[in-house]
């Protein structure tokens, strides 16, 4: 299916593997000539804020980026109270009941106890915006929801089934009913963000797997904070066998004047970038067997590269065009 | 399909930069027998496990009685100590050098949960509470109900230490969380849920529950069962209702525990190390956390640093290899070595990010003794690796 009939990105990956810098790359990708993105956060971490360096978001869509060729990127940081309040305004015209409810923690038990309801109204509240039309259009050609951590996405997007467990009628089960559709629909994908280690690739497998057995759409694998590799094939095989030949490095270093001031040091330089090209080959080796375990799942995989020194605005803007050369777009 | 267990290597040394904090000497810390419980915290994926693990089996092959408790092990961490199966009591570790002994276990959030109703309550009340579809959503989804259950199963594993003398240290891991001061939190909120205004609500007027409210209750009251059953289902505030009664009775109970739990880790036999890596948000974590053991009175042992870039070339910076390997690739000769340069700047630009988030760190906290594990190629899965991570613990290694 083009990646223009996907309208809901859910981007999920374990913790520290940069699912909020992806998901933010994506939302760039994804608006770059002229279109419109909405990037939603549910945790309540503000990290959207601080990748695009804006003070932190309120409980509204604001604009937060213009992306290359006009575009722009909204976000929402969803708080589960607000979008309670909310719910309650919009369906029943409650707002000042809730606001007692509130005082006597009414809301803060809703949404933390009651089963999977502060789920259903974080994915009520993208939903709703996935769906929201204006003049015949929809507003945003596509929501990017920077999503829980994959071992507990599957929850957060199925959560209805609980629901229906205890709630059988009634308008908490007809709202969830309403958020399945959209999460279930062919315009969904839900990605995950790995980097080539042993426990994020695990849990990506993991991850896929208990998404097929609910059901739910998998987009994209994105390999997260890949290097360049910098020794070739034979190169890496040498270092790893420890035949890298000495007194040719010893001699090249010479030549690049990077040896000479201290004598004493030279063979131990050379023993340290010999140490350090093993470890390179190892760590390289490694990465292919988890790059093979990915690639068995047989879904497409887009590969975005470590950026030294941190993510600020232009290194976004550098993900997001890597994005779009690998067909997010 | 997996990767080779080769032991972890780090046979270079990192660097020592200016001013950094005196190092720490753990194993003062774990062969203190005061010392009775450690707990690992800090933000997820910074391997709060492995140093929990690799603690233990230090101080278990030191001649320690240990037990680790951990919370969520990666597969291969588990089954090198034995943990094949997820049954919430620690089992022995074989394989451990020395005296000492060294048992571990995996918390499993639910059992701990059901088994702490079921202490509290006679059996027909255990059995209508662990059946009601309430009490299910609260033991597996209720936010903290993690770091509540890893406090109650401590609490328990201390008092089993105490009575039948099994350990005499126990370490624990913390759970995933958001942030690492969840675990802290988590009683508190959990005892203020239990007990707060709207439990009592519900549990008062148990009896209107589905009847034609707004006659002869309270407006205040009629009100908020409206809105509720609106918005719930009568179904469901009945369920709701029936929960809480049957649970009302155990409330007292769950919170005092929560709080002798809680000040067991005021106690002075207790120690928290603070796991991080060296990245920006791991050590902004690491902060907070620092600053809220202060302010709760709670002792800090140090900080464990993990993944810190090694070299054994520090005499060679970051644009002296790059300006070598230019020289290099302009003559069109020594293209390995060229690479290789390559490879050693960027290594250096990596480590002196590091050292200055990690000097960043130790200004803010100079109190704050550190010790520092190297990056590994692979991840830690034998009891060979622990070992080897606890001589990087220990100042052993890297020295």
């Amino acid at each position: 299916m083009a990646r223009d009939d996907i309208r809901l990105h859910v981007v999920s990956g374990k913790g520290g593997t940069g699912k909020t810098t992806v998901a933010a790359a994506l939302a760039l990708a994804l608006a770059t000539g002229g279109r419109r993105t909405l990037l939603v956060e549910v945790e309540g971490r503000q990290g959207i804020a601080q990748l695009f360096d804006v003070p932190p978001l309120p409980y509204s869509e604001r604009k937060v980026a213009v992306a290359p060729g006009g575009g722009d990127v909204y976000a929402l940081a969803i708080d589960a109270e607000e979008a309670m309040l909310d719910y309650l305004d919009m369906f029943y015209s409650l707002r000042r009941a809730g606001s007692a409810l509130r005082r006597m923690g009414a809301i803060e038990f809703a949404t933390t106890i009651a089963p999977g309801l502060r789920d259903v109204l974080l994915t009520g509240k993208f939903c709703e915006a996935v769906k929201r039309q204006e003049d015949g259009e929809f507003v945003y050609d596509a929501v990017i929801v920077d999503a829980p951590p994959t071992g507990r996405v599957t929850r957060f997007l199925n959560v209805n089934r609980e629901v229906a467990d205890i709630a059988k009628v009634g308008p908490i089960r007809s709202q969830a009913d309403s958020v399945m559709r959209v999460i279930n629909s062919p315009h969904t994908a839900v990605h995950l963000v790995t980097l080539l280690e042993e426990m994020p690739v695990q849990e990506t497998i993991d991850g896929v797997e208990a998404l097929h057995n609910n059901g739910l759409p998998s987009g994209q694998i994105i390999v997260n904070m890949l290097r360049t590799p910098l020794l070739d094939d034979d190169e890496l095989a040498a270092a790893s066998n420890d035949t890298l030949d000495r007194d040719t490095i010893t001699a090249d270093l010479k030549a690049a004047g990077v040896i000479g001031r201290r004598g004493a040091t030279t063979a131990a330089l050379v023993e340290a970038l010999v140490d350090e090209a093993r470890d390179h080959a190892e760590r390289v080796e490694l990465e292919r067997q988890e790059r093979d375990r990915l690639d068995r799942l047989g879904l497409p995989i887009v590969s975005l590269p470590l950026v030294e020194g941190g993510i600020d605005l232009s290194a976004l803007y550098d993900l997001a065009s890597q994005l779009r050369e690998q067909g997010l777009r | 399909m997996t990767a080779p267990a080769k032991k972890p290597r780090a046979r270079a040394t990192p660097v020592a930069p200016p001013a950094r904090p005196a190092t720490w000497d753990v194993d003062a810390l774990i062969d203190n027998e005061a010392t009775r419980i450690i707990v690992c915290c800090g933000s997820g994926g910074v391997g709060k496990t492995t140093t929990a693990a690799a603690l233990g089996l230090r101080a278990a092959e030191r001649g320690r009685r240990v037990c680790v408790m951990t919370i969520d092990p990666a597969r291969r961490l588990a089954q090198s100590m034995g943990l094949t199966e997820l049954d919430n009591e620690p089992r022995p570790v074989s394989g451990v050098q020395g005296d000492g002994e060294l048992s571990a276990m995996m918390l499993d959030m639910k059992r701990t949960f059901d088994e702490m109703v079921e202490g509290h309550a006679d059996a027909d009340r255990a059995e209508q509470i662990l059946s009601n579809p309430f009490y299910q959503a609260l033991s597996s989804s209720f936010a903290g109900t993690q770091e509540y259950m890893a406090m109650e199963k401590l609490g328990r594993l201390r008092a089993t230490a105490d009575s039948e003398g099994t350990w005499d240290l126990i370490i624990v891991d913390t759970p995933p969380s958001r942030s690492a001061l969840d675990f802290l939190d988590a009683p508190a909120r959990m005892g203020s849920f239990l007990d707060g205004r709207f439990i009592r609500l519900l549990t008062a007027p148990a009896r209107s529950a589905g009847k034609g409210f707004g006659r002869l209750v309270s407006t205040g009251f009629g009100m908020f069962t409206s809105v509720l059953t609106k918005v719930i289902g009568g179904q469901v505030l009945r369920d709701l209702q029936a929960f809480v009664g049957a649970f009302e009775a155990l409330f007292g109970g769950f919170r005092e525990r929560a709080e002798a739990t809680y000040s067991l880790l005021q106690e002075e036999g207790t120690s928290f190390v603070v796991v991080a890596v060296p990245e920006r948000d791991a050590l902004r974590e690491a902060s907070y956390f620092v600053e809220r053991l202060k302010a709760d009175q709670m002792p800090l042992a140090g900080l464990v640093l993990n993944r810190v870039q090694a070299t054994g070339a520090p005499m060679l910076s970051e644009e002296q290899a790059l300006a070598g390997a230019e020289r290099l690739d302009e003559a069109e000769e020594g293209e390995l070595t060229s690479s290789l340069l390559h490879l050693h700047a960027q290594r250096m630009a990596t480590l002196s990010r590091q050292h200055h988030l990690a000097d960043r760190f130790s200004g803010a906290h100079p109190g704050v003794a550190v010790a520092e594990v190297p990056a590994f190629a692979g991840d830690v899965h034998d009891l060979e690796g622990l070992r080897q991570v606890g001589r990087f613990l220990a100042g052993e290694l890297s020295r």
